[in-house]
């Protein structure tokens, strides 16, 4: 094996989710040659990335996180509209029942960078709610984008620069062949990380053939928040529950009775739209629910995106290039 | 401060503290070490999805940081609407967390979390029998308290206003009532407190320990809301133990009237 030097360290990354394809374009654009390793055959069978909302909005969701993830998520507005075109820089919309209308203060109280908006403005906004919803947050800066499209379009950016990506190739660290080993494998390295814990995600999508929307719209509930991200052609993804549980069965009835039940809150005409799937993935996180870099060695480990794999990857990604650099630079 | 004893465990902090809806298990376990929280309750129905099939509870999620805390912890059937499915669980939760303790909650309404009192005894009785220490959070009815009682519970967890609505005691000479007739057994206010303020309050009148979970998780610094509701529920005791003074509908002053007497 060569020794690794700052300008020639080959790093294969292991996982070829958001966390690992964000991880390989980041360190390909500072030089390093990469190799991701992905155990599936196609992007679809990789649940957590596949099945994400793909909202990149760090304001929103300090509301169930600590207070880092604004200023980390900060740096994914500016990193996907970089990266991938069709990321769509259009705001998100914060709505509620009027008999939960507690919420939307609680939820104002708790995070920044919106305005306040009366039905009037919700309804130039969004003209599909028109004469829905009194009062709602807007928050401009937040942008969305389809997770699946956006996987697809990575990995064609990333081998177009030169990297390689391999499907249908389960490999543990101690295989890779690469001078670095970056583990991206989010639940799947759990037998390896005794702090990551699985939390359980249920989603679903449905087609509308009357409805459509520019945003993502999230409805407040006291106990069963649910947001909506439209992903064109009437296609919607409405998601999700968070069970403190990494079993990754069918999606049970309640959890599919409490998404569709604020889906056709939000809007009655959602109650003719087609159910096109639904589908359960394990979210892998840390005690702190924030993403972590560990290091042993030539060996890093990227884990703990938890609900945040499409927002906090950016920032996860430049910690591993740091830290990255860092031991090179200690090689060197 | 007097120790508390429940089900035959002196418990040292009155302040029993849910869990669910923090910002991270992290933050969870700094609020309960910050306000020296003893027991914890934690909802099983629904984090439960596999074990009825035989998978077991993954080893290394949420429910092996609730064991790290050091602390009691105290399940309960929260979302159960029906006799059958709070037995089901609270056996789910004896087997997974090993404590007989189950926090009963048979929910009559749904938009309300108003408990079905009925379903609450029958299932308390059945628990019982089992050797379930049962914690049952119910209404301020005294009948309902009596057959609770009868069934075997040693103590009860009245609501002070519904589960989750933060709006303080909404019926205070129910509570007051339910305190009186049942003067040796520990009530423990179950719902509805949303300040500190509101703590002292039912603390002064002589409630034996308070049980929270929005009021504490959704603060905007649930660290150091926790902390303010232990000072809170400690200042609520000692003032009760102390044997506040009456209030009257006019002043009394505290100095004699010296030289203010009429002559003659």
């Amino acid at each position: 094996m060569l020794k690794p030097s700052k300008r020639h360290a080959s790093i294969g990354i292991i996982g070829g989710g958001a966390a690992g394809l964000v991880t390989a374009l980041t360190l390909q654009e500072a030089g390093f040659p990469v190799h991701v390793y992905e155990r599936h055959k196609d992007f679809s069978q990789n649940r957590c990335s596949w099945l994400a909302g793909g909202m990149i909005a760090p304001w929103c969701e300090r509301d169930a996180s600590e207070r880092a993830v604004i200023e980390r998520g900060k740096e994914a507005l500016q990193w996907w509209p970089e990266h991938y075109k069709e990321t769509r820089c259009r705001g998100s919309l914060v709505l509620s029942s009027q008999h939960d209308r507690h919420e939307i203060v609680r939820f104002a109280r708790r995070s920044e960078a919106f305005d306040y908006l009366e039905g009037e403005d919700l309804a130039a906004l969004e003209p599909a709610l028109e004469g829905r919803f009194q009062e709602g947050l807007f928050f401009p800066q937040e942008a969305h984008l389809d997770p699946r499209k956006a996987l697809l379009s990575l990995a064609w950016l990333l081998e177009q620069q030169g990297g390689l990506l391999s499907f249908g190739q389960e490999v543990s660290p101690r295989d890779i062949a690469e001078d670095i080993v970056i583990d991206c494998r989010g639940w799947a390295a759990h037998p390896e990380m005794p702090r990551l814990r699985g939390v359980r995600g249920e989603m679903i999508r449905v087609r509308s053939y009357e409805l459509n929307f520019s945003r993502p719209v999230r409805l407040l509930h006291p106990r069963f928040p649910v947001y909506i991200v439209p992903r064109g052609e009437g296609i919607f993804m409405v998601g999700a529950t968070s069970i403190e549980n990494a079993y990754d069965g069918p999606v049970s009835v309640q959890s599919a009775y409490t998404l569709l039940e604020a889906l056709q809150r939000l809007h009655p005409a959602f109650g003719e739209a087609e159910i096109i799937e639904l589908n359960t993935g394990i979210r892998p996180a840390f005690p702190d629910n924030l993403p972590d870099v560990e290091q042993h060695g030539r060996l890093f480990r990227a884990n703990g995106l938890y609900r945040h794999g499409f927002l906090l990857s950016p920032w996860c990604a430049r910690q591993v290039k740091e830290q990255v650099m860092a031991y090179c630079g200690e090689m060197a | 401060m007097a120790a508390l004893t429940l089900y035959g465990q002196e418990v040292r902090s009155r302040l029993l503290l849910g869990t669910a809806r923090y910002p991270s298990p992290a933050c969870l376990q700094e609020a309960v070490e910050k306000a020296h929280v003893d027991i914890v309750t934690v909802s099983l129905r629904r984090e439960t999805i596999g074990m009825q099939r035989g998978e077991g509870l993954s080893g290394q999620g949420f429910w092996r940081l609730i064991k790290q805390l050091g602390v009691h912890v105290l399940p309960n059937t929260a979302g159960c609407h029906s006799v059958r499915e709070a037995v089901t669980t609270a056996q789910m939760a004896r087997e997974i967390l090993g404590t007989d303790w189950i926090k009963l909650e048979v929910i009559g309404d749904d938009q309300t979390l108003h408990p079905d009192i009925f379903g609450l005894v029958e299932a308390a009785e059945i628990l019982v029998k089992e050797g379930f220490k049962v914690f049952p959070y119910t209404t301020t009815d005294l009948g309902v308290a009596e057959r609770l009682l009868r069934a075997g519970c040693q103590l009860l967890m009245p609501w002070a206003a519904p589960i989750g609505s933060g709006q303080g005691i909404s019926h205070r000479s129910a509570l007051r009532t339910m305190r009186q007739s049942f003067a040796d057994i520990p009530l423990i206010i179950d719902a509805g407190i949303g300040r500190p303020s509101h703590a002292v309050d039912v603390m002064e009148m002589g409630f034996d320990a308070v049980l929270l979970n929005t009021a504490v998780a959704q603060a905007g610094d649930p660290v150091r809301m926790a902390h303010a509701f232990a000072q809170a529920i400690e200042a609520g005791r000692t003032a009760y133990e102390a044997d506040p003074m009456e209030s009257f509908s006019s002043a009394i002053s505290a100095s004699p009237l010296m030289g203010r007497g009429k002559l003659g």
